[in-house]
């Protein structure tokens, strides 16, 4: 069988049993809808949390990541999985003994403050709609790259699946779902990976092949290092991201963000007890370590592969480089997508990837211009004057540009090799995970797999993110401020259609993907870990922590991060807005956008520290609460 | 020994000793993650672990396997918290729901 009929028939197979899950587990009351009736396992929920956690991005993104910043990718290790040891420690056991159904809600009654459970609601709609979109979007690309689909039909497909279930099943639904993805992803992932670690080291676990020997007998990490050194890259293992205060910062954002996430969160409200809940974040975790320690592996040896697969010799010998006409299929596969692509500089016929100074970017940059001004040019447009005016800046700029790469260039010693830039214009990350099979010349069914498991990841997420939103607007809008008198079933109704609301939005931004989707992972984890989670942590840490200090304090995180977010990268990422620069040396401390929720983080945190103390204490009720949240049995 | 005391001074003792392992465990967190993966990985890089530096496996392996063992430990200390000041939870009213089966009667 075919690569595509493979694809077709595992991946049928998992959305048949996706179908067939929403059938059986259809929500019959509300409690069923928001939390699964509250009688779910410890180890089923740890897996469903993990599948529920483990979005597109963890799938098909992160080795990627890894692969091509080394140590620096650490950040993205430790603080996806760190933030469940705060989460476990510092949160699910007070919530899931707060015992109702939402975040909002908790904040809402703990701060006694209808503002700040609409302020929540605004927080957590914002987080999930931004995260919502990458899963969206990667739910298209996925089909229209192995199915052969276009965009749109896969997005509608993924869209009709997740109506299916979510809309019946709620929170039911989802969590059994969540189940058997995590099963499909998984196997994705790590089978793939023990095929690689097998061929390159001999080892058949990826976790131990990481720290294994290559065929000539070094360690591989070793090899790796020397290999990406000679290409002019910085070494595999000790290359940092940024500044070491920068990897401080975002590792904390990033743990912080995820023990703020409210789709994360609300998985703990489905276990019977609070023991039950510290369990089950035990489970999740090891859930999801599986695949995070399977990462390293997998960037590592990726990185490795790549790179011997165009530097095929000695670097400097004519014979060294890929010639361009014996490039793999993979790789045609992939040019086709335009994700990945080369051009010849130096015109030898032969592809070379290396440090280039960003001589091959701003060459790349001048034809682009080129283009566009010679488009211009032809334009009878009426402002085809101004078109030919900022293209010719483009062109000057670019000009500039490649005068002062060149002189960089020349200093490296593949310039006496006649290389003249990187020619690899164009790898994008995301590819690494998706064309490891094919690399690696694994059979067709488990590139199959590879698919399917990136589409259990990307609907698993989407449907944790759309039970998020939609409870928010049912239980935490609709219920708990504007219509209090509902009865349960018109809640479970209407929580059927802001379901469907949900995900028509999602559906929408993922055919109209907005211009600020690239920057959704700051956004998402910097508001987490800015708004939501200080104030939950002092909302049981703290029994003088008043509804004012908690409100001052979620504003203060909230529009700081923001502010700082958008300075850099563009008022709701509209580029020419920016009015700091993207450029590193304004970066506060250093610090990146993407790393600057924790210290929207300590903002909250000082901000309602000091307005609480200014105010009146909580009245009686919000003390008995914390009191009560504190203790599992009684 | 729990019913002899008051149920608010139940719940501080078993709130004081809730912090206490808290600040233990959150301390290896810290000092795995932040400590061994960031500001002392150059040191840690000398020593090597079979084919990996140390300071790089710590980040990239050792302080994932650390968190999961932290949150387990926790779950422990704190079950055997909770049965030392009478806050263990009746098993009976979830004894059912708690089985891996969804109450499959009503889905029926």
């Amino acid at each position: 069988m075919d690569v595509k009929t493979w694809t077709y028939l595992i991946v049928g197979i998992t959305f048949v049993a996706y179908i067939g899950i929403a059938i059986w587990s259809k929500a019959k009351s509300t409690k069923e809808f928001y939390v699964a009736g509250g009688g779910v396992s410890p180890i089923a929920n740890g897996m469903a949390t993990a599948a529920d956690w483990m979005s597109a991005a963890s799938f098909i993104s992160m080795a990627g990541l890894i692969a091509f910043s080394g140590y620096g990718g650490s950040v993205f290790l430790m603080g996806w999985t760190g933030g469940y040891v705060l989460l476990a420690l510092l949160l699910a056991p007070y919530l899931r003994k707060y015992g109702k159904f939402t975040v909002p809600e908790f904040i809402g009654e703990r701060f006694y403050s209808k503002t700040a459970r609409v302020v929540a609601v605004a927080c957590l709609i914002i987080i999930s709609v931004t995260y919502v979109i990458g899963q969206m979007k990667g739910v298209g690309v996925a089909f229209s790259r192995f199915l052969e689909t276009d965009y749109n039909t896969g997005l509608f497909i993924g869209m009709g699946i997740v109506f299916f279930y979510a809309v019946l099943g709620g929170m039911k639904g989802i969590t059994y779902t969540q189940i058997v993805q995590y099963v499909v992803l998984i196997f994705a992932y790590t089978v793939p990976a023990v095929f690689i670690s097998l061929q390159l080291t001999g080892n058949p676990i990826p976790q131990l092949g990481l720290g294994g020997d290559v065929a000539d007998g070094t360690p591989l990490l070793t090899k790796l290092d020397q290999v990406v050194k000679d290409l002019g890259f910085g070494e595999y293992t000790t290359s940092v991201m940024g500044s070491k205060l920068n990897m401080f910062a975002y590792t904390l954002s990033l743990m912080i963000g995820t023990a703020g996430l409210p789709h994360v969160i609300i998985r703990f409200f489905t276990v019977p007890k609070v023991s039950d809940a510290r369990l089950s974040a035990g489970w999740a975790l090891v859930f999801i370590a599986i695949l995070y320690t399977t990462a390293p592996a997998v960037a590592a040896m990726a990185r490795l592969n790549f790179s011997e697969t165009i530097q095929t010799n000695q670097i400097g010998s004519t014979e060294g480089n890929l010639e361009y006409k014996n490039r793999p299929e993979w790789f045609q596969n992939w040019e086709k997508t335009g994700l990945l692509e080369h051009r010849d500089w130096n015109g030898d016929g032969r592809i070379q990837y290396y440090n280039d100074a960003g001589l091959g970017a701003a060459q790349l940059a001048r034809v682009t211009a080129q283009a566009q001004l010679s488009e211009a040019k032809k334009s009878s447009d009426k402002d085809a004057a101004s078109q030919i005016a900022q293209s010719q800046t483009a062109l000057a700029e670019a000009e500039k540009k490649i005068a002062n790469a060149q002189a960089a260039h020349a200093e490296t010693p593949f310039a006496g090799y006649g290389w003249k830039g990187n020619e690899m214009t164009t790898v994008d990350k995301d590819i690494i995970v998706l064309a490891n099979p094919e690399i690696a010349k694994l059979p067709g069914w488990v590139i199959a797999l590879v698919v399917a498991g990136g589409l259990a990841a990307a609907l698993s997420t989407a449907a944790g993110l759309l039970l998020a939103i939609s409870s928010a607007v049912s239980h935490d809008l609709l219920k708990g401020i504007l219509k209090p008198e509902i009865s349960e079933q018109d809640e479970l109704n209407a929580s059927r259609v802001a379901m469907v609301g949900a995900i028509a939005l999602a559906g929408y931004f993922g055919l109209n993907p907005p211009d600020f989707a690239a920057g959704t992972v700051a956004i998402a984890f910097g508001l987490a870990a800015s708004s939501i989670f200080p104030v939950l942590m002092l909302g049981i840490f703290s029994k003088r922590m008043n509804r004012q200090g908690a409100v001052a304090g979620m504003i203060a995180g909230l529009g700081v991060t923001l502010l700082y977010v958008f300075q850099h990268k563009g008022i709701f990422f509209i580029k020419e807005t920016k009015f700091l620069g993207g450029m590193e040396e304004n970066w506060f401390l250093g610090i990146s956008p993407n790393a600057f929720g924790a210290v929207g983080a300590l903002v909250n945190f000082a901000v309602a520290y000091a307005v609480s103390h200014e105010t009146d204490a909580p009245p009686e009720e919000a003390v008995e609460l914390v009191e009560r949240i504190r203790t599992p049995g009684d | 020994m729990a019913d002899t005391k008051s149920l608010s001074e139940r719940r501080q003792a078993y709130w004081r000793d809730n912090i206490r392992i808290m600040a233990w465990l959150m301390a290896v967190w810290f000092i795995v993650s932040y400590g061994c993966g960031i500001l002392l990985v150059e040191p840690l890089n000398k020593i090597s672990l079979g084919g990996y530096k140390l300071g790089f496996w710590m980040a990239q392996q050792g302080s994932i396997y650390v968190f999961v063992i932290l949150i387990f430990v926790y779950v422990r200390l704190m079950n055997q918290l909770d049965e030392k000041h009478g806050f263990a939870e009746a098993e009976e009213p979830s004894a059912a729901s708690s089985e891996t089966e969804p109450e499959s009667k009503e889905d029926a």
